[in-house]
């Protein structure tokens, strides 16, 4: 069970991992993620959203940036090595409709839980806009997926090395004046999802964005997932992922996911050091 | 002063050999000094994560076991959720047949080595005990719980535990949702009936509350483990990572899985906050999060654990009940210079068993008693720097007998804190529900059940434990299912 049976390396820190999964598979719809926890008693739980699933093979795809000691360690496995703990699927499922005009905008690795959504509602008729962001061209995942499922897809970079230069709040600006989409979705780091809100909130387009706080149960046991929601307190495992973008409170959720900033830097550090030694034994 | 095992172990040996060969009235025996339980030095165990409690020696066992009259009436057995046969188990530990006395325990309960350690005796067997009642105080009673853990622990060390008889294959398939005390004990009881029984637990291990809640210096995970290879040598089959609902529904369980039966004992998973202004700031924590992150993650092991922990050096927990005691008791332990107990009664009302207070004190917890939070309060980065309390006195009681706190006006301060542990109780996750067409739930979100089998409002689907009850005890959780059980197999045998 968990075997990885394909890893692809796509840019200097981002990896697609597929997993055998066969229940989560079948199970899963696009917007749900799943956790991982490996590395015996003392693994951590990470929360991975489910970039894609093929219910045949009874595989499901994660996209995997190693930005932490523990995904870093989840991305130091190979091809026939196993996780030991896969739960899922969990959270909800996005709402799909035939909304007509749809916006996606996904920055960094966001790109690919955005991928089943945009790809669902692409299915289901919707006109579907694509907004790709990256700090630079090498950090783009899963382009030619989008590509083949979008009515326009816009590429915007930081520095300029693909497509436009500059923040993806730039074109959803001028897209929420001219095209009007209906409605906006949005994944990607926190501080974008918030300029991104920001973005749309005047226009009163409806915006819903995919939080991806800390978590450990991803049952709602827990609580250590909790966002504001206007004058709500929600769990994010349970009643999210995605929220009214006007209403998550960004501020707090930013402090929030800061809490163990101090300690992880430590602790990715002595983890370099650690995957480097192996290595170089190797 | 500390008291070592072995003083303890030396004054339980004077008396049986003062008792020895004589006859003993009621009052002689009533008369015998309560053993006390061995436990770690204070200021040691606050720096480890091992079991506090170390337990009886071999003559304490027998000295506290020469304490029980064996009361024709036996109204310890009424104070039972079970109804041990308490006297007959203590008449075969007073012989030193700690076999026997197991069987006599394993008639009525499944998990001993638990429930000595974590049963509110005080208010249970030990509240009507006459031994007790004749020394006008409960703690004086004779130690019921000790006696059974004690038993417990000698047949698991000793391997001499009864090996459970299993019936021939019924060809019936029963899932169990959860692997708390509830399904444990309903696992094991199917299984025995010769169904083919299979649990499915959504973390990463089985166990429940006693793995990720329950801290190890209360209870350790090696006994929960025990309990769940047991079930597995039984040959029920254990399914973690496997959150039903979401993984597979209840009604795709019956339908495509093949199972007749269902019992589900999800617990009471679900951590109440005090919706208070401050209750998302940095530093603030459900008393889940804390202590699943401290056990299930081994977080109190900061070498190896990846699981961070927040550092604190002045915590302050709300609530008064194990939840609260166990936090507290796990934050000194994880580094805290000062943890606080806030509750809004005064100490009479605290729920918490009457041992884990005293440990808790010993321990160097602070309780300030009768203050009720109003907010917490936090710098410009997010983080608590303190607790805005009120102080309350105690009026009329209220519903549940027990006297109203009221708050004084006027009296609102603010306590210098950097963490917050709310710790005021858990409610009924609603997942099942949410995905289970039929179940029917009370206002608090617990199942109703048919009192008599504990069937849900959906056929075939049995459910028993907190998710029943509410947050309650492990005893009662396995009673329920043991309960439930007995009513699956009539139900099966009638199907
Ligand atoms: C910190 C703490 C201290 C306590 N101290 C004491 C004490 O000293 N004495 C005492 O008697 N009681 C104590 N209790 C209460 C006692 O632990 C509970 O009453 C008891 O564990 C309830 O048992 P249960 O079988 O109903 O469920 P739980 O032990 O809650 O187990 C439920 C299990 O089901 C799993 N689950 C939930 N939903 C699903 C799903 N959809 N699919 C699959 N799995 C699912 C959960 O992950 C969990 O593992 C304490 C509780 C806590 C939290
Ligand atoms: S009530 Fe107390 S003294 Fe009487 S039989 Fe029970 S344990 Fe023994
Ligand atoms: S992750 Fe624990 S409640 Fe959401």
């Amino acid at each position: 069970m968990n075997k990885i049976v394909y890893k692809e390396q796509l840019s200097n820190d981002i990896y697609k991992i597929i997993i055998q999964a066969p229940l989560i598979a079948e199970a899963r719809k696009p917007g749900q993620f799943v956790i991982l926890q490996d590395g015996g008693d003392f693994g951590e739980r990470i929360p991975l959203t489910i970039a894609d699933a093929d219910t045949e093979k009874g595989t499901i795809t994660l996209i995997i940036q190693a930005s932490g000691e523990s995904t870093m360690l989840l991305t130091s496995k190979e091809v026939g090595d196993s996780y030991d703990n896969v739960l899922g699927p969990l959270g909800n499922p996005t709402e799909l409709d035939n909304y007509g005009k749809v916006l996606c905008v996904g920055g960094g690795v966001g790109v690919a839980p955005m991928y089943p959504i945009a790809k669902a509602l692409h299915n289901m008729g919707n006109e579907v806009k694509i907004i790709m962001g990256a700090r630079n061209k090498d950090l783009f995942v899963m382009k030619d997926e989008m590509r083949a499922i979008a009515d326009e897809l816009i590429l915007i970079t930081d520095d300029g090395s693909s497509g436009r230069k500059g923040l993806v709040t730039e074109p959803l600006k001028e897209l929420c004046e001219e095209w009007k989409p209906d409605v906006v979705f949005i994944i990607g780091p926190p501080i974008m999802m918030k300029f991104c809100a920001l973005t749309t909130k005047p226009f009163g387009i409806k915006s819903y964005a995919s939080l991806n706080t800390i978590m450990i149960d991803g049952t709602g046991m827990c609580g250590g997932c909790r966002v504001s929601i206007g004058d709500d307190t929600k769990f994010v495992c349970v009643d999210g992922p995605e929220f009214d973008a006007h209403k998550v409170d960004w501020n707090n959720m930013l402090t929030r996911l800061g809490t163990y900033k101090g300690i992880e830097t430590e602790k990715k550090q002595e983890c370099l050091c650690e995957l480097k030694q192996k290595n170089e034994a190797r | 002063m500390h008291i070592t095992r072995e003083e303890l172990n030396k004054t339980a040996e004077d008396i049986l050999s003062k008792y020895d060969g004589v006859t003993l009235t009621a009052k002689d025996r009533a008369g015998i000094p309560v053993q006390e339980m061995p436990a770690q030095d204070p200021s040691v165990r606050i720096t480890n994560m091992e079991e506090v409690n170390e337990g009886y020696t071999e003559a304490q066992v027998k000295a506290e076991a020469l304490r029980c009259l064996q009361c024709k009436n036996k109204p310890c057995i009424k104070g039972c959720p079970v109804g041990i046969n308490i006297p007959g188990f203590i008449a075969k530990a007073a012989e030193g047949d700690f076999a026997g006395a197991n069987q006599v325990i394993k008639e009525s309960s499944l998990l001993p080595s638990i429930c000595g350690r974590v049963c509110p005796q005080e208010s249970q067997c030990q509240a009507t005990c006459t031994v007790g009642k004749m020394n006008k105080d409960v703690n004086k009673a004779v130690s019921i719980g000790r006696i059974e853990r004690f038993v417990a622990d000698y047949v698991r060390e000793n391997d001499c535990d009864v090996a459970p008889e299993i019936k021939k294959a019924s060809g019936k398939r029963v899932a169990i949702v959860g692997s708390g005390p509830s399904s444990i004990a309903a696992a094991a009881d199917l299984r025995k009936a010769g169904h083919e029984v299979v649990m499915f637990e959504a973390l990463h291990k089985a166990g429940g509350v006693l793995v990720y809640g329950i801290p190890e210096f209360r209870l350790p995970k090696k006994l929960v483990q025990h309990e769940i290879d047991n079930l597995k040598a039984m040959g029920v089959e254990i399914n973690l990572n496997y959150l039903v609902g979401k993984t597979r529904t209840i009604e795709t369980l019956m339908s495509k899985d093949g199972f007749d039966a269902v019992f589900v004992g999800s617990g009471a998973g679900l951590p109440k906050f005090m919706n208070i202004p401050g209750e998302n700031l940095i530093g603030v924590f459900s008393a889940n999060e804390y202590l699943t992150r401290s056990n299930l993650m081994k977080a109190y092991d900061e070498k190896h654990s990846r699981t961070p922990l927040w550092e604190s050096k002045r915590v302050a927990i709300f609530g008064g009940g194990n939840v609260a005691m166990d936090a507290a008791r796990t934050a000194k332990r994880l580094g805290a210079e000062n943890v606080t107990i806030i509750y809004r009664r005064s100490e009479e009302e605290l729920p918490a068993r009457v041992e884990e207070v005293g440990h808790a004190k010993e321990e160097g917890i602070e309780f300030m008693m009768l203050h009720q939070p109003h907010a917490i309060v936090g710098d410009d980065k997010g983080h608590v720097t303190g607790v805005k309390v009120v102080t309350c006195e105690l009026g009329e009681p209220d519903a549940s007998g027990r006297r109203r706190p009221v708050e004084i006006e006027g009296t609102e301060q603010v306590v210098d804190f950097d963490t917050v542990v709310v710790s005021i109780g858990n409610t009924s996750n609603p997942l099942i529900k949410q995905t289970t067409e039929g179940i029917d739930v009370n206002r608090r979100g617990n199942f109703i059940v048919n009192e008599e089998t504990l069937e849900t409002t959906v056929p075939g689907v049995f459910a028993g434990g907190d998710i029943v009850l509410g947050a309650a005890t492990v005893i009662l959780a396995m009673g329920q299912g043991r309960k439930a059980a007995a009513a699956i197999n009539a139900y099966l045998g009638d199907k």
